[in-house]
């Protein structure tokens, strides 16, 4: 055996004792607050902000937006305001962009009033949507047994008839009472059970976290541990079906009126605008052309934003592109 | 597997009362008299009004009337159309058109949507992906009247590749533009589906073990990967049904298709309400029977269902 000097060479695991001072207890608790706060709605900005298609979705759905909220600024004709029948179906002319529909009014017009309809119904049919929605799904979710069976059979039953038809039914015998508040109820009234579903799965995986079993431990209300932990980990899938839900708001509202049983048509509706110009699609396709084109734009903005939110928040989705 | 059966058809029975009685409440229960709506504005004579208020259970309390209309409806009657005619005659001539119409859409979109969904999810990120996520995206938005009317306009008048309308019998080959039109709302979410479930499977462990077994990309493809891929798509076909009969509707009503669709767009567009609610009534109770086919085929496909 080779003699070794065993001064020199490392200290015997025994001996060795590390230095206190070397990773002080407070180290720790600096780090984490040093450290940027991050949580899934920081970490989805993040990623938001750093695709175009966001930035794109978001000008368009802010420019129509602004269209509803001042038409004044983009058009000085009042809707439906001379409108004369030797203009019918007329090509542009100086002033009017995009020529005349089958009454002589000016199409241009008829647009740029008709996004504050569109945008109405989606925005009331949204909120309706999300609160019954959630309130449905949150309960049925969290509490379980009896109480989800109920809900969850009431669900199943809105479910059960597609909302377009349910809304034809509405709106059918509301014949007289046909207006945007109107409208946006007999849509929002059936379209709920989706986001409500959505929730309730997501919440079903949520309440098994640890943090609702601590909130539990410490004697949290349960109810409390309801809104204030289960609800806002559990609305990130709720918020992209939502975003998407405004869009077929939207598109519903065009199709009943489209059918004729959406909003009258002293109102400024793109349904509307195509289901009268419908009649005269082989002589004059423009004029049907430009409130289909008006209303493709909108819901597309808002399913892109719906798209991007989605894939920004799931890191599921992000992984698979 | 029986067991599963019996428990799903329970399932069914609540949904169906609760979908018909609310179906019958929203028309029935609402302002309006139906008498009065039937005569316009020179009034019947008042025994002529008693008569019929008898002969439909006018005066029965509400939850009476609406066990009429629910027996009417077990024993296969669906009441009468505005013009008088039985809306089962009515349907034994049309159904049959529109279930032509509807397969034949279902037939495209799953072809064209599996084939696109598959392609796109084996080459992820490439050129054909990034542009039939474009496509998909883009054929999401646009309403299904939007698109019905510039398929007709393009495709028909101008190009002259299909005729405009659909002619009397409707043969298949009228069917085909509508057929298009109608599929194409699906199948821009069944590429979607068929792309993010081929990427799933394509990376579990035994693809990867097909793949070191030394079995070639011609057999893993279709029956590992294309295979196991398909359950959550044949799931979408029974939600999808219900967008399926409301784009029936109004493709229908475009394309001039005579079926059960264009019926109701018709009822729709005269406010014939009757009419219109034994449609609805039939549409609802087709959707039910399609999603109970749909969820027993899923556990038959798929057993984590029927045992969970």
């Amino acid at each position: 055996m080779p003699d070794i000097d065993t001064t020199t060479s490392k200290p015997q695991p025994g001996h060795y004792v590390a230095p206190l001072e070397e990773t002080p207890l407070d180290a720790i608790d600096t780090i984490k607050a040093e450290g940027k706060p991050s949580n899934l709605w920081i970490d989805a900005w993040a990623d938001l902000r750093r695709r175009p298609m966001f930035w794109i979705s978001a000008a368009m759905i802010l420019i129509i937006v602004f269209v509803a909220l001042f038409p004044g600024l983009f058009t000085s004709e009042p809707p439906n305001s001379n409108c004369q029948l030797a203009n019918s179906n007329g090509a542009p002319t100086d002033g009017h962009p995009l020529g005349f529909t089958r009454q002589g009014c000016d199409v241009w017009s008829r647009i740029v009033h008709g996004a504050a309809t569109s945008l109405s119904v989606g925005i009331i049919v949204t909120i309706l949507v999300f609160t019954l929605g959630v309130l449905f799904g949150a309960f049925a979710g969290f509490y379980g047994g009896w109480v989800d069976g109920l809900l969850s059979r009431i669900g199943d039953i809105f479910f059960a008839i597609p909302y377009i038809l349910a809304a034809v039914v509405i709106m059918s015998v509301l014949a007289d009472y046909r207006n945007v508040w109107v409208i946006s109820l007999a849509i929002g009234l059936f379209a709920w059970p989706v986001t409500a579903r959505v929730l309730r799965s997501e919440i079903l995986r949520v309440k098994q976290s640890d943090y609702v079993t601590a909130a539990t431990a410490i004697g949290v209300p349960r109810f409390k541990i309801m809104w204030a932990h289960v609800v806002p980990n559990s609305i990130a899938p709720v918020i992209v079906i939502t975003t998407i839900a405004l869009a077929g708001a939207i598109v519903a509202e065009a199709t009943l009126s489209f059918l004729g049983v959406g909003l009258p048509s002293t109102f400024m509706s793109w349904g509307n605008d195509i289901a009268q110009a419908q009649t005269t699609l082989r002589t004059a396709p423009q004029v049907l052309l430009y409130p289909s084109i008006a209303l493709s734009l909108t819901v597309f903005s808002f399913i892109m934003m719906g798209e991007v939110i989605r894939d920004a928040l799931d890191p599921k989705a992000r992984a698979q592109r | 597997m029986l067991w599963y059966t019996g428990k799903r058809l329970l399932q069914v029975i609540p949904v169906l009362l609760g979908a018909t009685f609310l179906i019958y409440f929203m028309v029935f229960a609402m302002p309006g008299d139906p008498i009065a709506a039937l005569y316009g504005d020179r009034p019947p004579a008042p025994g002529v009004i008693e008569q019929i208020r008898e002969q439909y259970h006018l005066n029965d309390p509400f939850i009476v009337q609406y066990f009429h209309y629910l027996i009417g409806i077990f024993q296969g009657d669906f009441g009468v159309t505005y013009s008088g005619q039985s809306v089962n005659d009515v349907l034994a001539r049309t159904f049959p058109v529109t279930i032509r119409l509807a397969l034949l859409a279902i037939f495209i979109e799953m072809v064209a949507g599996i084939f696109v969904g598959l392609i796109s999810g084996l080459r992820k990120g490439g050129i054909f992906d990034a542009t039939g996520l474009g496509v998909s995206l883009v054929l999401i938005s646009l309403p299904i009247f939007v698109i019905g009317f510039v398929a007709q306009y393009f495709l028909a008048i101008q190009l002259g590749w299909f005729s405009p309308t659909v002619g009397a019998g409707a043969p298949l080959e009228d069917l085909i533009l509508p057929a298009l039109v109608l599929a194409s709302i699906s199948f821009a979410q069944i590429v979607r589906l068929t792309r993010s479930s081929v990427i799933e499977t394509a990376g579990l462990d035994f693809v990867r073990t097909a793949y070191s077994k030394g079995l070639t990309r011609r057999r893993i493809v279709p029956v590992h990967i294309l295979r196991n891929s398909l359950i959550p798509v044949v799931t979408y076909l029974g939600t999808d049904f219900g967008t399926l009969l409301v784009g029936a509707t109004v493709t229908e009503g475009i394309f001039n298709v005579p079926g059960v669709g264009r019926t109701l767009f018709q009822a729709i567009l005269r406010g014939e309400g009757p009419t219109i609610v034994s449609f609805v009534t039939v549409m609802v109770l087709l959707y039910l029977i399609v999603n109970l086919l749909v969820d027993l085929l899923y556990a038959v496909l798929d057993p984590r269902i029927r045992y969970a």
